[in-house]
């Protein structure tokens, strides 16, 4: 087809153009600001005292792992919401009459979200320490931690780039994303644990990508065995991208 | 390298698409030599944007075959990209981006480094007059300077082969004529330029050759002299002072050009006329006559003019029109 070659150097260039309209609209940054603080308080305070037996530090140490994996979900929502609005931009007919490879924007876009991701740990980390807190491990761990946090939730944005190429509006992205979550972030182990559910729940709750994710973070930030737990949500990343990318890359060249 | 000279720069043969029921071209040929100009004349809805989102490789024909510098659309997209720039009829700028970052970004892209993309930047800017909104967000940009800096972001890679879509369209005529000259420069450096219009004044004023196209079709291909020459001349319209007048006038422009008169009901007449000769001779005969004038202007024929020599029947822009 003699498509051009992809070159990281071109998917930089778009993702520091996402990062100047980010600027322009900071807006754009409360589901990576204040959602996750407000998630945090809601959950410690409303359910806490009931989950926990009353110790809500203990509830805080159990569900700010819990948390990291639950936002990540919901921050993927506005990529693809972004997307859909962006791509029909006249600037799209440029960027495809130039020669750069097809999955440029679209890369760009997620190399962008780096910062987001990186924005939400270190707030949802932050806020999680003054509300008491505490790693019990190593910052080293914790940088651990963040790193497979935002590896993951970097692949998990293809998913919602998939459904933004194909979903017709901005605001369907949401919808169709909410659909999705929902079900992967309570169904998993991030507020309660698995054993305390049916059966049948459970076997979803230990299969669920999040649960992995969210065992890992819980392993390095507080202790015990990690390996498994992180074998298992790179095998999900690497399977989240062998699916999605190329999923959400045709439906780009479709849309366009 | 031979015929250098006589090379085509853009050839396309039998392009076919169509839109769900809607054919928007059905069998178009296209032919501009290296380092001319070709005008591709028609109304809204001629297929004009379809054919150009074609060639520069936006669109996939459903038939037919195109070569773009030498390269062949379908199959050599990445090389057509790397000899072309686009200007679309809606400005195709980064809103959110500054002037200058907007040309920085589409020069990085296109490899260069950053700090030639800087300075060819600034190059542009100067030359479209932007220098002084360069740092300022294109949002704020108004109607022209958005086009401006459109035209330049397509300028960005010297493309050797340069698409215009409409590129005056919305813009005031003193604006328009900055485009022209724009378009001049370009050839003068040697690019090969095919623009789209809905002005026959237009493709006049630039271009080496003429496409007629309408519903998908070429109707027309000729140089704008012998389109002209098809079309019968230029048009002068005239507007009586007193509309009472309105017939008296009409005899007088008979008489003179030989040609029946047409009113368009708003109380201005046109008439074909053979060259710019006989402006004097219609002055005296109007004074002799006492008509006094509150219009009077030679020019070429609309579009809509164009059409009906042409085909026999209106633009469907009229059609609408004559609907409501």
């Amino acid at each position: 087809m003699n498509m051009k070659k992809f070159r990281l150097w071109h998917a930089l260039v778009l993702c520091k153009r996402n990062l100047i309209k980010l600027t322009r609209t900071p807006e754009q940054l409360i589901d990576v600001t204040l959602q996750p603080i407000i998630f945090l308080v809601l959950f410690l305070f409303v359910f806490g005292g009931a989950i926990a037996h009353g110790s809500r530090h203990d509830y805080l140490q159990f569900l700010l792992p819990g948390l990291i994996g639950q936002t990540i979900a919901m921050s993927s929502i506005s990529i693809g919401q972004n997307m859909n609005a962006d791509i029909a931009k006249g600037v799209f007919d440029r960027f495809r009459s130039l020669p750069i490879a097809r999955s440029v924007p679209l890369v760009g876009a997620v190399l962008a979200d780096f910062f987001r991701y990186l924005l939400l740990c270190v707030i949802l980390v932050g806020f999680g320490y003054a509300l008491g807190f505490r790693i019990t491990t190593s910052p080293m761990m914790l940088l651990a931690a963040l790193g497979i946090s935002i590896c993951f939730a970097l692949a998990f944005a293809w998913v919602s780039l998939w459904v933004g190429m194909t979903v017709r509006t901005a605001g369907a992205v949401q919808g169709v994303m909410f659909l999705l979550i929902f079900p992967l972030s309570f169904g998993s182990n991030a507020f309660v644990q698995a054993s305390t559910m049916p059966g049948w729940l459970q076997a979803f709750v230990n299969v669920n990508p999040l649960s992995h994710l969210v065992s890992a973070v819980r392993g390095l930030l507080l202790g015990g065995p990690v390996a498994v737990q992180i074998g298992w949500t790179f095998a999900w990343i690497a399977g989240l991208l062998v699916v999605f990318f190329p999923l959400a890359l045709r439906g780009y060249i479709r849309r366009t | 390298m031979l015929g250098v000279m006589t090379e085509l720069a853009i050839e396309a043969t039998g392009l076919a698409k169509s839109f769900g029921e809607t054919k928007a071209l059905a069998g178009v040929d296209l032919a501009v030599r290296r380092g001319s100009v070709l005008a591709v004349l028609g109304p809204n809805g001629a297929g004009k944007t379809t054919a150009v989102r074609i060639l520069a490789t936006l669109l996939r024909a459903d038939a037919g075959t195109a070569r773009v510098n030498g390269f062949d659309v379908r199959t050599q997209p990445g090389k057509v990209r790397a000899s072309i720039g686009l200007t679309g009829q809606f400005a195709s700028v980064d809103e959110d981006l500054t002037g200058t970052q907007n040309l920085v970004m589409i020069g990085q892209l296109l490899d260069l480094s950053t700090r030639a993309a800087r300075q060819r930047a600034a190059e542009l800017l100067a030359w479209f007059d932007l220098t002084e909104a360069a740092n300022k967000v294109a949002k704020n940009y108004s109607g022209g300077m958005r086009r401006r800096l459109d035209l330049a972001a397509s300028l960005v890679g010297r493309p050797q082969v340069i698409f215009l879509d409409e590129p005056t369209t919305g813009l005031d005529p003193a604006k328009r004529e900055d485009m022209w000259d724009v378009v001049r420069s370009l050839v003068s450096d040697g690019s090969t330029v095919l623009l789209t219009t809905q002005y026959l004044e237009e493709a006049d004023a630039l271009a080496d050759e003429i496409t007629v196209m309408d519903h998908g079709r070429v109707i027309a291909h000729d140089t704008p002299h012998g389109l002209k020459r098809v079309l019968g001349g230029q048009r002068l319209t005239v507007r009586p002072a007193d509309p009472a007048r309105h017939d008296d006038l009409l005899e007088v422009l008979r008489g003179i050009s030989g040609h029946v008169p047409e009113a368009d009901g708003r109380g201005t007449v046109t008439v074909r006329v053979d060259g710019d000769d006989v402006l004097p001779d219609v002055v005296a005969r109007l004074r002799a006559a006492g008509i006094a004038v509150d219009e009077f202007s030679l020019h070429l024929p609309s579009l809509d003019e164009v059409f009906f020599s042409l085909t026999g029947t209106r633009t469907h822009d009229n059609d609408e029109k004559a609907l409501v």
